[in-house]
């Protein structure tokens, strides 16, 4: 086995998305990196599984059986972990073109974006409108309503924050955004749909805070915009899985130099007594079926990088998940068969606190053989137990289902401190949002912590060499 | 946008299909070097950890009516300890393994990459296996540490094709990969649909790629 360099700029632990971004980014504008995973496979708790993968971390498995075996072949099966879409038009799509790691990966569309009115066997699922046109022949209002609804939109598309005459007379950047929606005289379940469904929040916070208008009014823009880009829905996702993310830009990081090392533990992390600052790393590399041959090391660095699981002592927990991952051999009612979707179950029409999200993609992905779907049901938890009760509405709306995949809830992380202390950036867990835009607001915000300079992605492929054909 | 694959078109100019192809084996056996070789038909005796080779693509013309284009994939260093991603594997059409001649212990190698290969990427997938320094050997034949019988005798029992290579000589390297190419399924290869359809096939995320960007074009 090779040598590890004595020394790098940053040292990565954790191969997730936010680390692996954070690793090519830093790669690319020349820093020395070193990126190290305890697990066998990248991307940590954004990886995709194989079926039987999938089977061994829930725990499915009577002793002596393998029913994972009736799935097929268990490559054939990349199930996300993350219950997340990427925005056409969001930060991520603007990063993997700004690095060309696009070249690694394949994006399809999902099919449709869809929105739960009422509940229980009488709901309807409507497609949700996003433009003018389309609040036009929307079953989800009346026809009062859709006009109404047709004025809002038309004004969001045309909103300029830095225009006082688009204003409509609010004194924009402190009023709430109750006081925009009584303006257009919108009625609550149409609120409902555009605040949940649009705007994407997964509560009703944001209705009375005062000057979250215009963080409101940009998230419906970028919710059109996406669906404007290519039609279906606003929403992309990468064949193979969402696991191809963090792969895409491990592999630009590598062609940039820098080094990687699966099935590696930390056995400590150095700091200086004086400063408090990080120094290195002791680390130890096992080779798969060949654990006697681990290789211990050690070596200096500035920075490290990491996600919470490696520094339990870090962190505080902001939250729980709910998730359960549902195989279905058959596609969700009420949503044209569509063989990808996201549907969104606004919090007020099942009588809690927050939404619930059904993400399904299919074979339509390359992420399991034809026939079958993929479902994850999500929400933040209200409650410290029965937390499947709390999924029950977005499980009712699956169908049959042919096997359950449901842990614990999920406890999600932030580091108790911004780093500056002891060069220690450590990132968010994945929230319950059905997109990336946090995830990439938290690559955005370690970057500007541990270099002290914003981050700029544009023109970043300049320095990429490709052979001319 | 690069292709997945077997993508090509046929009509009267003939046939045209494109191939992803990896690079595997030990560090410092020369697999840039080979690839540097054949795409830019160059060499550089101390050439560096392979750093900025993103991708490579070149073209081998088979006949007048059939040209394969390799779409290249260097492994970026993620081979050195063994952290290679699925990514890497996946609808690789073939697969050149390399070793040097005059290091025994890098064709244990080569042989442990091929069985990953077998583990991990398509069932069909084309293999080659390059014994790669020839010219270390043509000068000094002392410094030959695998007999060309020895691995070539592995080569036909595994399947594979295989040749003796110098990437600094370029003895060998075009023979090499048109052997690849000829082995190809070039009829199975699609008409590629170049302008994707954002409906049905793979998208192009580039902003010029629409024209429907930035807020003030909101079809709202």
């Amino acid at each position: 086995m090779e040598e590890i360099a004595p020394e790098y700029d940053v040292v990565v632990l954790g191969t997730g998305l936010t680390e692996c971004v954070l690793s090519g980014v830093l790669s690319v504008k020349g820093k020395k990196v070193l990126h190290i995973d305890r697990n066998d496979h990248y991307g940590g708790e954004s990886a995709s599984l194989n079926m039987e993968a999938l089977y061994r971390k829930y725990g499915n498995i009577q002793k002596g059986e393998e029913p994972w075996k009736k799935y097929g072949r268990v490559n054939d099966w990349n199930v996300d972990l993350v219950p997340k879409l990427l925005m056409a038009n969001g930060e991520l799509t603007n990063i993997l073109v700004s690095t060309d790691v696009t070249r690694y990966l394949e994006f399809r569309q999902i099919a449709g974006s869809f929105v739960q009115q009422g509940s229980g066997a009488r709901a309807t699922i409507a497609k949700v409108p996003s433009s003018a046109s389309e609040a036009l022949s929307s079953p989800l209002m009346g026809l009062f309503e859709k006009r109404r609804a047709k004025k809002f939109l038309e004004w969001v598309g045309s909103f300029d924050q830095g225009n006082p005459s688009t204003h409509q007379g609010l004194s924009i950047n402190a009023c709430t955004m109750k006081e925009v929606y009584d303006k257009f005289g919108l009625e609550a379940t149409t609120r409902d749909f555009i605040g949940h469904s649009m705007a994407l929040y997964q509560s009703d916070e944001y209705i009375n805070t005062p000057g979250q208008a215009v963080e409101t009014i940009e998230r419906i823009r970028l919710y059109a915009n996406s669906m404007a880009r290519y039609g279906k829905s606003p929403y992309i996702y990468p064949l193979y899985g969402l696991g191809e993310l963090p792969q895409g830009f491990a592999r630009l990081s590598a062609i940039y130099g820098g080094t990687y090392m699966l099935n590696t533990s930390v056995d400590e992390v150095i700091t200086d007594q004086s400063t408090g600052k990080v120094t290195g790393i002791k680390a130890t590399m096992v080779e798969r079926g060949n654990e006697d041959q681990s290789m211990k090391f050690e070596t200096k660095t500035t920075m490290i990088l990491g996600d919470p699981s490696y520094f339990p002592g870090k962190t505080r927990i902001s939250g729980y998940l709910l998730k359960c991952i549902c195989i279905l051999n058959h596609p969700i009612d009420k949503t044209n068969d569509s063989d990808s979707v996201q549907l969104i179950i606004p919090q007020s029409q099942v009588g809690r606190k927050h939404d619930i999200y059904i993400a399904m993609v299919s074979a339509a992905h390359n992420v399991c053989p034809k026939g079958y779907y993929i479902a994850i049901v999500s929400t933040i938890a209200e409650s410290s137990a029965n937390h499947h009760l709390e999924l029950q509405p977005g499980l009712d709306r699956l169908g049959r289902i042919e096997e359950r995949f449901m842990g614990p809830p999920i406890p999600l992380y932030e580091p108790l401190e911004d780093g500056k202390k002891d060069s220690i950036f450590i990132s968010k867990s994945y929230d319950a949002t059905s997109h990336f835009e946090t995830t990439t607001d938290d690559v955005r915000d370690i970057y500007r912590r541990a270099t002290g300079e914003e981050l700029v992605v544009e023109g970043l492929r300049e320095g990429v060499q490709v052979a001319e054909e | 946008m690069a292709g997945r694959g077997p993508a090509g078109r046929s009509g009267a100019g003939g046939r045209f299909a494109q191939f992803k192809l990896v690079l595997l084996g030990e560090s410092a056996v020369g697999k840039s070097s080979l690839v540097l070789r054949f795409v830019k038909d160059q060499f550089d005796d101390y050439r560096e950890s392979t750093i900025g080779a993103a991708f490579l693509t070149q073209t081998v013309t088979l006949d007048e009516n059939t040209t394969v284009k390799f779409e290249i994939w260097d492994t970026a260093g993620q081979e050195r300890y063994k952290s290679l991603a699925p990514m890497y594997y996946r609808n690789a059409h073939c697969a050149v393994v390399v070793y040097d001649i005059t290091q025994a212990s890098s064709l244990d190698k080569a042989k442990s990459w091929i069985k990953e290969l077998q583990r991990q990427a398509n069932e069909n997938i084309i293999i080659a296996l390059a014994g790669n320094k020839k010219d270390t050997v043509d000068e000094n034949p002392d410094k030959r540490a695998v007999p060309t019988a020895d691995a070539e005798a592995y080569a036909k029992e595994a399947g594979l094709l295989f040749f003796e290579t110098s990437a600094k000589t370029s003895y060998n390297v075009k023979e090499l990969f048109t052997a690849i190419a000829k082995k190809l399924p070039l009829d199975q290869a699609g008409p590629r649909n170049l302008r994707a359809n954002p409906r049905t096939g793979p998208l192009d995320l580039r902003p010029e790629a629409t024209g429907q960007q930035g807020a003030g074009n909101c079809n709202c």
